[in-house]
């Protein structure tokens, strides 16, 4: 059983409370840019918290052995999605109640050809992008994903009760993990369409989807792997060996790759191609002074530090090379998020600055805080787990 | 003076890398081991050097960045580019660093051809498997189901035969080779 220390207690709540004073006072002194660091802030922890639940459920599909012993670590990171949910919906719900203006296509009179902010394109994704099927998709994703989330926390503790191997509750948890994977192959897309795509209502890209997952693999990977770290240097998961520790390395390696890949092939085709309706999001991005520095230089690190300090087997053996790494890349990517978000919102007067640091601590800290406690509130020794004996003879 | 070499065969690889490990710790050198397919850890068990084929990648990658450069510089901007211009999408092609992003694909599909490549060669290369190459196996059943161990004694053989034995092998085999 893990117990809280005093220092990582307090640590969570300085956050918190540094939260909500830059809250505060981001929401008295600039509403809208408040609004938008509330939103990107709050996507980066339900992402991560929303790939823990993936994580676990591709585990299930796969029968993968390797990773049983730190299951508990996914399965504590995804109690953080009703609230990283909460906070999306109730963004969601504030659009369409005008509260903000994030979401440039809810604006009035913009769909109405007889009105003076009547916008062709924008009226012709009516079909799609139209206040109350925003919120019904919204609730939709928000909900399944929570069910499974916590059917597969509850299945996960049914298998240690159960004795022997804990086949029933694992073949359950196939069942639930197979259906999940199905709806979060078209769900994380969509969301991502409805949450962030939107912002920049007459841009689209067709590998949006794809670039967010594999944002959201990557930021997620990491965390799991830092709280690895964490709970090992602390004295718990004694069975965590350096093979899974490896392992885990792989995996940031691989998907910092896959989001440069992703990254790249969406800029190179717009930049090649050189369309005006799909070169402005680029435009925003790059030809505006307060977001040139930040897009490339969250590209670059993103992708150069990973590559490097991880390229060798050594490293990802190495908890300071695996440490340095994953901050870097958490820092990288909280960057980028900030870009899916500002840009389309703010245009030219955005600015990163302390408030959204502010925000994001303060997203941090709850985020440490429910962590911690959910892996207070179950054994992190997994019992008659199928695959717990190969898991602990993991060798690569 | 008689030197002879014994073929122990194992069934099992679980068991011939039981036994390697015990024959290293009794430091008993082994020649070689013949198996059907790659066993997990036996190159760390019989105390082999760390491979340096990563550091052929890493040159043979190299190598290919600079092919595709030079290969893009000449078709693109400097040689066929000057003769035959392209403007495509609106990018003309008087500069290298400005049509970067377009080039960075076949950058990265020439490294990724040459380290494949000539790795695969030199793998080839440095186990001397070309073309017609003759087996160095000494028994054919270890590309079906057994596993081989070559070891070089030197005087008695029966402490190493023993060893053998109660480490699992299932049949001895041996060779005497001739002084020069």
């Amino acid at each position: 059983m893990y117990k809280i220390s005093k220092s990582t207690h307090l640590l969570s709540v300085i956050l918190i409370v540094i939260g909500l004073i830059s809250t505060i006072y981001a929401f008295t002194n600039d509403a809208h840019a408040a609004w938008t660091s509330l939103a990107f802030n709050n996507y980066f922890f339900l992402g991560i918290s929303i790939f823990a639940v993936f994580f676990v459920a591709l585990q299930h599909v796969a029968e993968a052995g390797w990773s049983t012993v730190i299951k508990r670590v996914p399965e504590a990171i995804m109690t953080y999605l009703p609230y990283a949910c909460a906070v999306m919906l109730f963004i969601v719900v504030a659009a369409l109640m005008h509260w903000n203006h994030i979401y440039h296509w809810l604006a009035p009179g913009i769909m109405d050809p007889h009105d003076a902010h009547y916008d062709k394109i924008i009226a012709g994704k009516e079909a799609y992008l139209n206040p109350i099927f925003f919120l019904v998709r919204s609730v939709i994703y928000i909900a399944v994903w929570l069910y499974c989330a916590k059917r597969l926390r509850d299945l996960s503790l049914q298998g240690d009760l159960e004795g022997e191997i804990g086949k029933k509750a694992y073949n359950k948890g196939i069942t639930v993990s197979a259906w999940f994977i199905v709806f979060f192959a078209v769900s994380s897309s969509m969301a991502s369409w409805d949450w962030i795509m939107s912002i920049d209502t007459h841009w689209f890209s067709t590998l949006f989807g794809w670039y967010i997952f594999s944002e959201w693999s990557a930021i997620g990977f990491t965390t799991i792997l830092l709280f690895c770290l964490f709970l090992r240097k602390q004295g718990y998961l004694q069975d965590l060996n350096e093979s899974i520790i490896h392992d885990l390395g792989k995996w940031v390696f691989a998907f910092s790759i896959v989001w440069t890949y992703m990254w790249f092939s969406q800029f190179m085709l717009i930049w090649y191609a050189n369309i005006p309706e799909e070169v402005t999001y680029f435009m925003e991005r790059i030809e505006l002074s307060n977001y040139r520095f930040l897009f490339w230089f969250s590209a670059a690190i993103n992708f150069v530090v990973p590559t490097i300090v991880l390229m060798s087997r050594d490293a990802k053996r190495n908890t300071n090379y695996l440490i340095v790494a994953c901050i870097v890349i958490l820092v990288g990517h909280w960057i980028n998020s900030y870009l899916l978000f500002a840009p389309g919102t703010l245009h030219d007067h955005g600015h990163l600055g302390l408030t959204e640091l502010g925000m994001g601590l303060g997203f941090l800290g709850l985020f440490l805080f429910i962590v911690f406690r959910s892996l207070t509130t179950r054994s992190l020794d997994i019992k008659h787990h199928p695959f717990l004996e190969e898991s602990k003879h993991l060798h690569t | 003076m008689n030197k002879k070499i014994l073929y122990a065969i194992f069934d099992d690889e679980e068991i011939l890398l039981e036994s390697v490990k015990e024959l290293r710790s009794k430091e008993i050198e082994i020649q070689e081991v013949y198996s059907p397919f790659p066993i997990h850890g036996l190159d760390h068990a019989l105390g082999f050097k760390e491979t340096r084929m990563a550091i052929t990648a890493f040159i043979y990658g190299c190598l290919g960045l600079t092919f595709g450069g030079l290969l893009l510089y000449y078709i693109m901007i400097s040689g066929i580019g000057k003769s035959w211009p392209m403007n495509i999408g609106g990018k003309p092609n008087f500069t290298f660093y400005q049509n970067i992003p377009s080039f960075v694909p076949i950058l990265f599909e020439c490294t990724v051809l040459f380290a494949g490549h000539l790795m695969s060669l030199t793998y080839l290369f440095r186990n001397k498997l070309y073309p017609g190459a003759s087996t160095k196996s000494p028994d054919p059943r270890t590309t079906d189901d057994k596993f081989l161990m070559e070891l070089v004694v030197q005087g008695s053989d029966l402490e190493v035969k023993q060893l053998l034995k109660s480490t699992g092998a299932s049949e001895i085999n041996e060779k005497e080779i001739e002084d020069e």
